[in-house]
């Protein structure tokens, strides 16, 4: 399979991607590690005439502990983010969560940012850093503005990016206590069929579901129970509250939401310890 | 557009359309065909081989992604007619069955072991989850790579 025919720019830094895409308008797309866009591209799902290269754009591959948070460049590789030792000690939900992205090969190509902003809800990092409470910041031709995780992800493949804006920087607070990522699936390189990344701290915790409707949804129901004193049991059982799971060859919507129900349960379990 | 890319070790150096996958690149323009397309989606991993010495899978990639880098095929494994240590452990483990996935196997198992010099047989099962055998040959493969570790 072959992509259909498209012109390619590379730019050298976010500024001159930035104004590329202001210039090409909606014909355009960022093109980061590919291994969302490309695919699509292939089963001729998206044909962009134009691809702008960024994956050359260096000073947006790094990682920083920026005190509160640790700053993640939106062109780090899933590899880097897995092997990490700033983010293994500081965010190790985040860290083993980019370790189970595809597979070895998709992660030495494939981006942090790169899959944020294709935004789908059955991808692990959306929903991983949306439970971390992460704050995206994207720029634009007017400098840089923060999206909180919680106002990204707008609907299937869609978030809160303006046309003309990139993503440039995610900021996961630093986080103590337990974690777990729960993926399920039924070969070992899918898509979760269901996923789920939970980190608790006391009274305080962060669940989030993976494909369990058009976005990555975050079980606030499940957090506010555990907040009043629920048992895990009971609030694992609020699971799918939020959620609206979709029925598809993998599974039905019933099964999503037991499905749900079951690693939330697990997921706070293994927190707990 | 144009593009150079170092192949095994050589320079080359074509004018390719921007939509040109590297896989293509490989197999068609420079005519080595060691290189295998099988799912043609990213999922099986017959098309891997090393960019800049880290395996990726070269069917969706764009050449023009490559410019610039090295790349390794399965071509260039072998050393003066001697197999590459992986080659010869595949060979006398019967790490093969129809082949096809081979390729791409090997090039995957030099990057797991230039990453994890010493793996366990779990960390090979999941190091090669992205890549399938369809003669389900998994058990040899996984001995092939122990073998080739311990050499």
């Amino acid at each position: 399979m072959i992509p259909a025919q498209f012109d390619l720019k590379r730019a050298s830094s976010a500024a001159e991607a930035i104004s590329l895409i202001g210039e090409y308008g909606d014909e355009a797309k960022l093109l980061a590690g590919g291994h969302s866009l490309i695919p699509l591209m292939k089963l001729r799902l998206a044909q962009p005439s134009m691809l702008i290269d960024i994956g050359r754009i260096t000073d947006l591959s790094y990682i920083k502990d920026a005190g509160d948070h640790i700053a993640i460049g939106a062109l780090t590789r899933h590899m880097d983010v897995e092997k990490s030792d700033i983010v293994k000690q500081h965010v190790p939900l985040l860290a083993h969560a980019a370790g189970y992205v595809g597979d070895a090969q998709v992660r030495h190509r494939g981006t942090i940012g790169g899959s944020i902003a294709h935004a789908d809800s059955a991808s692990d990092l959306p929903a991983t850093t949306l439970a971390l409470g992460a704050t995206y910041v994207a720029q634009g031709p007017n400098g840089q503005r923060e999206i909180h995780a919680t106002d990204f992800y707008k609907g299937f493949l869609e978030s809160a990016l303006a046309p003309d804006e990139m993503l440039v920087e995610i900021r996961v607070p630093k986080t103590t206590g337990g974690w777990s990522f729960q993926k399920f699936n039924r070969r070992a390189q899918d898509w979760a069929i269901v996923g789920v990344a939970a980190w608790r701290n006391g009274k305080e915790s962060g669940v989030a579901l993976v494909n369990m409707g058009s976005t990555p949804i975050l079980a606030t129901s499940v957090s506010a129970a555990l907040a009043n004193g629920a048992s895990i049991a009971e609030a694992a059982e609020l699971a799918a509250a939020e959620a609206e799971p979709q029925s598809d060859l993998n599974a039905s919507s019933e099964y999503r939401a037991h499905l749900a129900k079951v690693l939330v349960r697990r997921a706070l379990e293994e927190s707990t310890k | 557009m144009k593009v150079s890319i170092t192949v095994n070790g050589k320079a080359t150096e074509h004018e390719v359309e921007p939509r040109t996958l590297l896989v293509h690149y490989i197999r068609e323009t420079l005519q080595l065909t060691g290189t295998n397309v099988g799912c043609d989606t990213s999922s099986c991993g017959a098309c891997t081989v090393h960019l800049n010495g880290e395996a990726v899978k070269s069917c969706t990639i764009l050449a023009a992604q490559a410019d610039g880098c090295a790349v390794t095929t399965i071509e260039g494994m072998s050393k003066d007619g001697v197999m590459h240590p992986m080659q010869q452990a595949f060979m006398e483990n019967h790490g093969l069955q129809c082949g096809f996935c081979t390729p791409g196997m090997v090039m995957a198992a030099v990057g797991l072991l230039n990453e994890n010099a010493n793996p366990t047989e779990d960390d090979i099962r999941i190091g090669l989850e992205g890549n399938l055998c369809r003669c389900t040959g998994y058990h040899n493969i996984v001995q092939s790579v122990l073998a080739a570790a311990k050499k």
